[in-house]
C-alpha cells in the first residue's frame, strides 16, 4: 500500500523525482506546510533576501546548466514578486519552475489575507500555469510542469497550490501517464523543407547564417558550428545566442541588431539569404522590419511555429528543434555536396572581412581620463582568459559586455535579453553559480542595475555562493542618458544617481563580501586580480567610470538597419 | 473582414479565461465567441468570430496554448453557421398583425407579449438575422440579445472524402 502523504510531502518529494537539486525561495504564510518536509530533503533551499531575486536565481540556473530552475514563494506578495522574474524568462525561453502558496481552497476568492489572483496575473507570462485543488493531482502537475518548461519551446511553468491542499492527505503514487493532448511540440523538421533550405542554400552568393538562443537551448552549439562550416556560412549571433559559434572562429561574425556590430548588421542587409535558426527577428535584430534584410530570401527554423512569419514571411519554413533540424540539415547538404566542398563565395568573404578590417569594434582608453568600460571588460576577459560565465544586467554595460566579451562556449553568456529586466545581473549570477560551482562566474552590472537587487548578495555570503560582480559606476542610468543625450537635446531627467551614494565597497562589506574599487585606467588590472585570487566570498568591485561614455554602434529605435552610427560624429 | 474559428479545447477550469487573455495581449478582436460542450466531456468547443485580415499568427497563438487541442478555420462556403436572437421590438397593437406577418416569412417565434412589445426568437444564419432586424428597425428596437455564432464543417458530399468523425470536430 502506498504511503500516504501531506499535497507538501508529495510537492517535495515530486520535485526530488524531478532530480531538483536547489531551489530558490522566500517561505511565508501560505507556502509553511511545503517548507516543513524541505528539512529532510536532499534539496538545498537557497533562502533568497526577495522573490524576484528568486526567481532570477532560478532562471541563472537554468541558464548555466541548461536544467529547468525551480523557485518557490508564498501566496500575495510572493508570488506577485515572481512575476517579473516569470515575465523575463517567458520572453527569452528559460525553463523556470514557480511554485507559489495560496490561501486556503474555502478563503480564494474572499480577499483573504495576502491573497492575489497568481493564476489570472501569471497566465499571461507562464508558458502554461497550473492551481491545484486536490493534493492527489500533485506528482501529476508537477511531472508535467516540468516537461511543460524544458520542451518544445521552453518558458516558465507556475503551480498555484492552496495551503489546505499542502495540508490534506493524500496516497502517493508516481507520476504517471501525462495527459497533454493539445501539446505535441514538433522535433524534427519537414524532409521536404529541409531539401528546400539546402537548395537555396547552394544557390545563394550571399548567404548569413543567423543563429539565436534557440541554439543555446537545445544544446545545439556543436551542430551549428558544424553546419557552418559544412556550408561555408558566416554566422552572425543575436544577444541571446552568444556563444553559439565561437567568436574566435573566422566565419563568427559577431551580433547584429541595435548595438551589433557594422558587419554583422550589414551583412544581413546585403545578404541574399538567412538561414535563421532559433531566432526571431526581434525588433532590437531587425530596426525597421520593412527596411531589413531587403535583398534576402529567408530559411526559419524555429521549434515554435508562432514564431515562423510572425514578423517576417520565410521561403522555407522548418518547425522543430534546432539541433534536430540542424542534424537533418547537415546530413542533407553532405550527400548534396557529395566529395565537392561548398561553394567558396569569395567576393562575398571578401566584402565581409573588408568590412570587419574598416569597422573593427574599437575603444581608446586615455590612461590618464576616466575609466572606459569596454576597458575593463577587455582587461576581465584578457586576465580570466574568457573562461568564466558571464552575467550582466541591462543597458550600456550589458551592450558592451556582449560586444567585446569574445564568446567561446554556450551557456556561458547570461543576460536578461528580451524583457530587458535592469537587476538581472547580481541574482542571475547567484542561480548560475549555485548549479555551476566548479566554475567562475562573473557579474558585470550597472550601478543602477545593481541598486535593484544588490541586497541578494547577503543570500550569496551567507550560503556560500562566492560570485564576483563587477560594477561599471557611470553614476547614471546610462542608456537612459544617451537616448536624453541624442534624441531629447541633451536635457537630462531623472537619471542621475550621484557619484558618492552608496559607497559600493562599504556596501559590500556590510554585506559580507570583499568590496574593491577603482578609480583610474591603471588600477584596472591590479583590482581585477584581487577580485580574482578570493575564492571564499563573494567580490564587488566598484569601478568609476566615464559618466559620458555611449554605446555604439547604434541604429536608433525603429530606424533602417543601413543606416548604423558608428559615433556621435554621424548623428 | 469576418473569420469563423471553430477551437477545441481540453474542458478544463479556466479555458476560457486563457483564450480571452491570449487575444486581449496579442491585440486580436473577438467579434463573438460561443463555448459549450462537445459530444466528449472532455472537450468543449469554441466558435470565435474574428474581425481581421491574418488569421495564421491567431491560430498559431492558439495552438501556443497547452489546452488547446485543435483549431479549424471554417470558410463560409464549407460551413454552416448558425446564431440565435432575441428581440424585443415595440409593438403598437395595431400593427402587431403585420409585424407578425413579417415575422412568420422568417420563421420567427413571437415568445412574449407584453403591454406595447413583442419578443420574437429567430434562429439561423447571420444574414437572416440581420435582414430580420432591419426589417423590425423601424417599429423600434427595445432590446436585443444574441447568443453569438457556432458553426459546423459541413459533411463531405462524396464517398471518397473522409468518413464524418463520430466525435464531434
Amino acid at each position: 500500500m502506498s504511503p500516504r502523504l501531506s499535497g507538501a510531502h508529495a510537492l517535495i518529494k515530486a520535485l526530488e523525482h524531478e532530480g531538483v537539486e536547489v531551489v530558490f525561495g522566500v517561505p511565508g504564510g501560505a507556502i509553511l506546510p511545503a517548507y516543513d518536509p524541505m528539512l529532510d530533503s536532499p534539496i538545498r533551499h537557497v533562502l533568497a533576501r526577495h522573490e524576484q531575486g528568486a526567481g532570477h536565481m532560478a532562471s541563472g540556473y537554468a541558464h548555466a546548466t541548461g536544467r529547468v530552475g525551480v523557485t518557490v514563494a508564498t501566496s500575495g506578495p510572493g508570488a506577485t514578486n515572481l512575476i517579473t522574474p516569470l515575465a523575463d524568462a517567458y520572453m527569452d525561453s528559460i525553463p523556470v519552475v514557480a511554485i507559489t502558496g495560496q490561501v486556503a481552497t474555502s478563503a480564494i476568492g474572499n480577499d483573504a489575507f495576502q491573497e492575489a489572483h497568481t493564476w489570472g496575473i501569471s497566465m499571461p507570462c507562464t508558458k502554461h500555469n497550473y492551481l491545484i485543488t486536490d493534493a492527489s493531482e500533485i506528482p501529476d502537475v508537477v511531472r508535467e510542469a516540468f516537461h511543460l518548461a524544458a520542451t518544445g519551446r521552453p518558458g516558465p511553468v507556475l503551480i498555484d497550490i492552496p495551503k489546505d491542499i499542502l495540508n490534506a492527505e493524500m496516497e502517493w503514487h508516481s507520476a504517471g501517464e501525462m495527459n497533454l493532448p493539445g501539446y505535441k511540440p514538433s522535433v524534427k523538421g519537414h524532409p521536404k523543407q529541409v531539401k528546400a533550405a539546402i537548395e537555396l542554400i547552394m544557390e545563394s552568393e550571399r548567404p548569413i547564417l543567423y543563429a539565436g538562443g534557440g541554439i543555446i537551448r537545445a544544446e545545439a552549439a556543436d551542430e551549428l558550428r558544424t553546419f557552418a562550416e559544412l556550408g561555408n556560412l558566416p554566422t552572425v549571433t543575436t544577444l541571446m545566442g552568444r556563444g553559439a559559434i565561437p567568436d574566435s572562429h573566422e566565419l563568427s561574425l559577431g551580433m547584429p541588431g541595435m548595438h551589433g556590430n557594422y558587419t554583422a548588421i550589414t551583412s544581413m542587409q546585403k545578404a541574399d539569404l538567412l538561414v535563421t535558426v532559433g531566432a526571431r527577428f526581434d525588433d532590437r535584430v531587425t530596426g525597421d522590419p520593412s527596411a531589413f534584410a531587403p535583398l534576402a530570401k529567408v530559411i526559419h527554423v524555429d521549434v515554435d511555429p508562432a514564431e515562423i512569419g510572425k514578423v517576417r514571411n520565410p521561403e522555407v519554413p522548418i518547425v522543430g528543434d534546432a539541433k534536430a533540424v540542424l542534424g537533418q540539415l547537415i546530413t542533407a547538404m553532405r550527400k548534396r555536396l557529395g566529395d565537392n566542398p561548398a561553394p567558396a563565395r569569395q567576393p562575398w568573404m571578401d566584402t565581409l572581412r573588408g568590412w570587419q578590417e574598416s569597422h573593427p569594434l574599437h575603444f581608446d582608453q586615455d590612461p590618464e581620463g576616466p575609466i572606459l568600460q569596454q576597458f575593463v571588460i577587455s582587461e576581465l576577459h584578457r586576465l580570466t582568459e574568457g573562461d568564466a560565465i558571464v552575467v550582466a544586467g541591462v543597458g550600456q554595460h550589458q551592450m558592451w559586455v556582449s560586444q567585446f566579451w569574445g564568446f567561446e562556449r554556450p551557456k556561458t553568456w547570461i543576460n536578461s535579453g528580451g524583457l530587458g529586466t535592469m537587476g538581472y545581473a547580481v541574482p542571475a549570477a547567484v542561480g548560475a553559480k549555485a548549479g555551476m560551482p566548479d566554475e567562475l562566474v562573473v557579474a558585470i552590472d550597472g550601478d543602477g542595475c545593481f541598486q535593484m537587487t544588490s541586497q541578494e548578495l547577503i543570500t550569496a555570503s551567507i550560503e556560500g555562493i562566492p560570485v564576483k560582480i563587477f560594477v561599471m559606476n557611470n553614476h547614471s542610468l546610462g542608456m537612459v542618458k544617451q537616448w536624453q543625450r541624442l534624441f531629447y537635446d541633451n536635457r537630462f531627467s531623472a537619471i542621475d544617481l550621484t557619484e558618492h551614494t552608496p559607497d559600493f565597497p562599504k556596501l559590500a562589506e556590510a554585506m559580507g563580501c570583499v568590496g574593491l574599487r577603482a578609480d583610474h585606467p591603471g588600477e584596472v588590472a591590479s583590482v581585477i586580480e584581487k577580485a580574482l585570487a578570493v575564492n571564499d566570498k563573494p567580490v564587488v568591485v566598484e569601478f568609476r567610470c566615464d559618466p559620458d561614455a555611449m554605446v555604439f554602434p547604434m541604429v536608433p529605435a525603429g530606424g533602417s538597419n543601413d543606416n548604423v552610427v558608428l559615433g556621435p560624429e554621424d548623428l | 473582414m469576418q473569420h469563423v474559428i471553430a477551437v477545441q479545447v481540453e474542458n478544463k477550469p479556466g479555458v476560457l479565461a486563457r483564450i480571452s487573455s491570449m487575444f486581449a495581449r496579442r491585440g486580436f478582436n473577438i467579434h463573438s465567441l460561443a463555448v459549450g460542450p462537445t459530444a466528449d466531456p472532455s472537450l468543449s468547443r469554441m466558435t470565435v468570430v474574428i474581425d481581421g485580415p491574418e488569421m495564421e499568427q491567431i491560430i498559431k497563438q492558439l495552438y501556443k496554448l497547452v489546452h488547446t487541442v485543435k483549431v479549424t478555420e471554417l470558410s463560409p462556403n464549407e460551413a454552416i453557421e448558425r446564431e440565435i436572437m432575441l428581440v424585443r421590438i415595440a409593438a403598437d397593437p395595431k400593427k402587431r398583425g403585420e409585424m407578425l406577418d413579417a415575422a412568420s416569412i422568417f420563421e420567427a417565434r413571437a415568445v412574449d407579449v407584453g403591454a406595447n412589445t413583442l419578443t420574437f426568437e429567430v434562429s439561423g444564419d447571420p444574414k437572416r438575422l440581420a435582414d430580420f432586424l432591419e426589417l423590425m428597425r423601424p417599429y423600434g428596437i427595445v432590446d436585443l440579445a444574441k447568443s453569438g455564432r457556432i458553426a459546423l464543417p459541413r459533411a463531405a458530399k462524396s464517398k471518397r472524402a473522409e468518413p464524418p468523425q463520430l466525435r464531434t470536430a
